[in-house]
């Protein structure tokens, strides 16, 4: 298992490098000049002489090569540098607003969960039968429901209308539930469909009939055989669906006034404030990279092929 | 390495045989389906119609500002009242039809242009060129696609070309990677080594019989797509990152009428039911497609 592990963080460090590569070079073949933005958002007026200066103290005239070093030394030790806008420690700020984001991602990832599972196994059971028709008529809609409509409509229904959820902010668990809605509505419609089929096609295999000649019960069979069999490539499913639900998170805060990384971010992107923006992608991607390495690993431990294999390599 | 992938994993296969019986049972069970089909079609064809004839079907000019008439109630002049400056609903939603298809369109186009274009050269050059544009693949599905799509725009600048591109550039690895694939499958076919037994060069293999089969996979797979594309694009307007006011168009649409969301709910929920159909009627031959890759209903011919 440890080598597993170690095989696959191995595999990572080209993974982080070209990711570092490609943020640099978007950062540094942008048509816009940092150091504009630098004395803008610092109301420098930008003349010749205070442009020059700018680029010095960004280091913005050094080679690419030595800047990109410079840059990659800073980025492994977490330092992104000073806001053009708050003139904080970017790290600092959205480390400050991350907890929110991860609470609003886990608490969609838990609804995607706890939703997609009863929802995906009554599916498969009533095959062909309303529930499972009703099931593929909601995944229709869910995967074409923009998030943000789906977030007015519930604050119309449920904020305007009927008065019970607040719409806006950080508070008790009532002020999560829309925003987490709007954001897991996608990965709960895709992964209900998973598992029905997923479940179908456990359903058929040899031992699942062997079983049920040898006649053991129904319950048991899908309990035992095909509930268990179907759920491991939902693991996989659901560390990839983490981009799916961070990209929702940030139209999410944007919506409900969530103080989390994704609105810090999007208003760093109207005003061009580079080091939040970099900061940013890069947090998120660390974040999505290690949600896969993590159910990538759960995987293996959970697939005894997997599990079984890696042990005999280790003999060997 | 990322959510698209989930997509493509399904979609993968669906390109490849079509059965003779997956067709019988096509002809067998073909109502309820065909229902989805054609009110698809027609949702479509509407869409479009609204994109190409918007100067002569709408009743107003859409940025036409008039501020004694603000937030209006439906009316007989103006079918679906009016916004906070004014300006006629319905006008606006017939123009902003032209932006969300177009860029969708757009996007379509350049994906499959550089993902065909990338794939392919990986599948048949081989050897270190392989290597190194699987590598590029890779890092960029590293990346969340809707963040790498917002830190695109972050860096390039505001408006629909730069959100039309920051799409492409999240997707294109996806498309590059099954173009590859594909590419490879077919490298090794028989009807290959004749042509070059034949006398045929790389070149002149690979524009006639690479090619075509590749390009109507490909056009298959970002036909299904079309869907999941047009809610990046409306996401990322209504951040208020693509078109700029006072184009219409409908995700911005539904951000400019955030204010009015206590009193005129209608501004938000008319353009956003817009997209919904959009992305449905798009999604719709998708899903039924995947449905037919549907191990039960596989099985249900075994029985």
């Amino acid at each position: 298992m440890t080598r597993f592990i170690f095989r696959r963080l191995v595999t990572l460090v080209p993974l982080l490098f070209g990711v570092s590569v490609i943020v640099f070079l978007l950062l540094h073949l942008g048509p816009n000049d940092p150091a504009m933005s630098y004395l803008r958002l610092s109301n420098i007026p930008p003349t010749d002489a205070a442009l020059e200066e700018a680029r010095e103290t960004l280091g913005l005239n050094r080679p690419l090569l030595e800047q990109y070093l410079a840059w990659l030394s800073r980025a492994v030790r977490l330092d992104f540098g000073i806001s053009y806008t708050t003139k904080a420690p970017v790290t600092r700020h959205l480390l400050h607003y991350l907890p929110n984001t991860i609470y609003l991602a886990a608490v969609s990832m838990l609804i995607t969960v706890a939703l997609s599972l009863p929802l995906g196994i009554l599916a498969a059971k009533s095959k062909g039968r309303w529930p499972d028709h009703l099931s593929r008529l909601l995944a229709y809609i869910g995967v074409s429901t923009p998030s943000f409509w789906l977030a007015f409509l519930m604050i119309i229904v449920f904020a305007v209308r009927l008065g019970w959820l607040p719409t806006m902010g950080l508070g008790g668990f009532r002020h999560v539930i829309m925003p987490a809605f709007s954001v897991a509505l996608m990965s709960t419609c895709i992964n209900m469909r998973l598992i029905r089929g997923n479940m179908l096609e456990q359903m058929h295999t040899r031992h699942v009939l062997y079983a049920r000649l040898r006649g053991v019960k129904e319950g048991y069979i899908l309990k035992g055989h095909v509930l268990k069999n179907s759920l491991i490539p939902v693991v996989t499913a659901l560390g990839m669906h983490v981009g799916e639900i961070l990209g929702g998170a940030v139209v999410a805060e944007v919506i409900f006034s969530w103080p989390g990384v994704g609105r810090y971010a999007v208003s760093a992107i109207y005003n061009r404030d580079f080091p939040v923006m970099q900061c940013f992608i890069l947090m998120m991607t660390a974040i999505f990279v290690l949600c896969n390495l993590l159910t990538d690993i759960l995987y293996a431990f959970l697939d005894p092929r997997i599990r079984l294999q890696e042990q005999e390599g280790n003999h060997v | 390495m990322s959510e698209t992938n989930l997509h493509f994993r399904e979609r993968m296969d669906l390109t490849g045989n079509v059965s003779d019986r997956r067709r019988a049972r096509a002809r067998s069970k073909i109502t309820g389906k065909t229902i989805a089909l054609v009110l698809a079609g027609t949702v479509l064809l509407m869409i479009a119609g609204m994109a190409l004839f918007a100067p002569w079907i709408a009743p107003f000019d859409p940025t036409a500002i008039d501020l004694g008439n603000r937030l209006a109630p439906a009316s007989s002049t103006h079918i679906l009242g009016t916004d906070h400056l004014g300006r006629d609903m319905l006008s606006r939603l017939i123009w902003g039809a032209r932006p969300s298809l177009g860029s969708v369109v757009t996007i379509a186009v350049l994906i499959m242009a550089t993902g065909f274009l990338t794939g392919s050269l990986s599948g048949y050059a081989g050897g270190w060129v392989d290597s190194l544009i699987m590598r590029v693949c890779e890092a960029f599905m590293t990346f969340p696609t809707f963040i790498l799509a917002l830190f695109f725009i972050g860096v390039f600048g505001m408006g629909m070309t730069n959100v039309v591109i920051a799409i492409v550039l999240t997707h294109w690895a996806w498309y590059a990677r099954i173009v590859r694939s594909i590419v490879l499958n077919l490298r090794h076919r028989d009807y290959i080594l004749a042509a070059r037994a034949a006398g045929g060069g790389p070149v002149k293999i690979f524009l006639r019989h690479i090619t075509p089969p590749v390009l109507a996979q490909l056009m298959i797979l970002a036909t299904l797509d079309l869907g999941h594309m047009m809610l990046h694009v409306s996401g990322l307007s209504f951040l208020g990152l693509g078109i700029q006011p006072p184009s219409p168009e409908w995700g911005c649409m539904i951000n400019d009428a955030r204010q009015q969301i206590w009193t005129n709910p209608g501004l938000a929920l008319i353009p956003g039911l817009m997209i919904f159909l959009t992305v449905l009627a798009f999604n719709i031959p998708g899903e039924l497609l995947r449905d037919r890759l549907d191990p039960s209903l596989l099985e249900r011919e075994g029985d």
